[in-house]
């Protein structure tokens, strides 16, 4: 797998500082809306997203490539690997 | 020369930004320097909020619209003609009708709308309240509803991120006004592993609603309705049963801005400070017609729209757009047919709830009766 700063996400949503409907309602509406083989970016400011993405990515099948801890924000990247 | 101002979009942030740009350039307009134009494919605007209300006998349809161009100041411009076509390019908004519109500044104010074919079956098994007619139908269902299995699915992306609880806590009121709560199994589900994206209103609903009697189930994403079994599965792998099924469909923006090759699914990049579209410099966007990651509800539109005038009139006078969006949004929430409580939030301070109370509530009920002095830009 390409090394996770490498990666350029075909969409990025900047979701810090955006209490609602916050990171993971967004990646879920990305995953949804996107075709298959894109990479999706979710910039969050909130901890909790590192670990509730991966967590309902697993759930949907769907691929999760990594999380790249920044200065008080995190990069998480997915992946469409399948139609939802 | 005239300086071109069009609004694509008559709902309440064009109106609003309509209103008070004609009002704070009153000068400027009446000499000519100024134009002002709305664009709208309807002559009513309807207060979408009210149909929560509606929905359980609590408002009439009358209460809920007005004449679009009643609302308008009498110096702005409306064409009653669908935009289907945005050059930005060429500076135009192309109408129904053949009419070109040509623009220095444009506004785009499209909104949302369900989209229930997104998933399939929802169409043909749900029930929904965001539109009229839908909003109609569910109101029938629930009138002559004895008693069973109601299970409330939402779609992303949606507006009024709040509206599901309200009528979840609505609901549940009502049906013990009427007597029957005991003989209603309500099942509440969240696309998320909490009950609501604002942590402080999940907690609250976490709290309330085993004190209501309502059910939960987080990380349910719709995938499919059997309108004949009468069941909804989420992308998760949870099947539910249900008697009737109400749910928030997913959203998208107007067509217009996909065929014109502006937004995904209807949804425009925009800057979350200036509230430019991305790439541009004399196209703002507002409301839920922006992609940004925040409430599509109508105030934000409502607080966007005063830092768009602002610079509208900056940037005509002085060349210059100082006003920056702080993301404030501002939602009532109604927890009870009795009580409510709100959320106030921006980029850098979270939600707080505070306690429900009745005067939140009358507040509210105020509010739903002097909301047509918000689209006037008077409150």
């Amino acid at each position: 797998m390409a090394d996770l700063k490498d990666i350029k996400a075909d969409v990025v949503v900047d979701a810090r500082g955006t209490y609602c409907p916050g990171p993971l309602m967004e990646l879920i509406k990305e995953m949804r809306q996107q075709p298959v083989g894109a990479v999706i970016e979710v910039i969050s400011g909130d901890a909790g997203s590192a670990k509730d993405v991966p967590e309902w990515l697993k759930k949907v099948n769907q691929e999760f490539l990594g999380v790249l801890e920044e200065n008080n924000y995190w990069r998480i990247f997915a992946k469409k690997t399948k139609e939802m | 020369m005239s300086k071109k101002v069009v609004i694509v979009g008559g709902g309440v942030g064009g109106t609003i930004i309509a209103n008070l740009l004609a009002k704070k350039m009153r000068q400027e307009v009446k000499k000519g320097d100024i134009a002002i134009d709305v664009v709208s494919d309807d002559p009513i605007h309807f207060y979408q909020p009210g149909l929560l209300y509606m929905l359980i006998g609590l408002k009439n349809q009358e209460e809920l619209t007005r004449d679009e161009r009643k609302l308008l100041d009498p110096m702005v411009g409306l064409h009653l003609h669908p935009a289907v076509k945005i050059d930005k390019d060429k500076n135009e908004v192309h109408l129904k009708n053949g009419v070109i519109l040509n623009y220095d500044i444009l506004v785009i104010a499209t909104g949302s709308k369900p989209a229930p074919e997104v998933i399939p079956g929802l169409r043909e098994g749900g029930n929904w309240f965001y539109e009229l007619d839908a909003c109609l139908k569910l109101r029938h269902e629930l009138m002559n509803f004895k008693g069973g299995k109601i299970v409330l699915a939402i779609g992303l992306p949606h507006k009024c991120p709040v509206a599901p609880l309200e009528v979840t806590f609505m609901l549940d009121d009502w049906f013990r006004q009427k007597g029957i709560r005991d003989k209603v199994e309500y099942t509440y589900t969240y696309p998320i592993g909490r009950l609501h994206g604002l942590e402080p209103v999940a907690n609250f609903a976490a709290k309330t609603f085993p004190e209501r009697n309502i059910k939960s189930e987080t990380l349910f994403n719709m995938k499919e309705v059997d309108a004949n079994k009468k069941t909804i599965t989420s992308l998760e792998g949870v099947t539910l049963k249900y008697d009737l099924l109400i749910t928030i469909p997913p959203h998208k923006g107007a067509q217009v801005i996909e065929d014109s090759g502006l937004g995904q699914n209807g949804f425009i990049p925009t800057d979350r400070y200036t509230l430019k579209m991305e790439g541009s410099n004399n196209v703002y966007v507002v409301g839920d017609t922006t992609n940004l990651p925040i409430s599509k509800a109508g105030s934000t539109a409502h607080f966007e729209s005063d830092i768009i005038v602002e610079n509208i009139a900056s940037e005509i006078r002085d060349g210059l757009t100082p006003f920056r969006y702080d993301g404030k949004v501002f939602c009532f929430i109604e927890t009870s047919l009795t009580k409510g409580t709100y959320i106030m939030f921006d980029y850098n301070n979270p939600p707080n709830i505070v306690p429900p109370s009745s005067l939140i509530h009358w507040f509210k009920l105020t509010y739903n009766k002097v909301y047509w002095l918000t689209p006037m830009g008077i409150l």
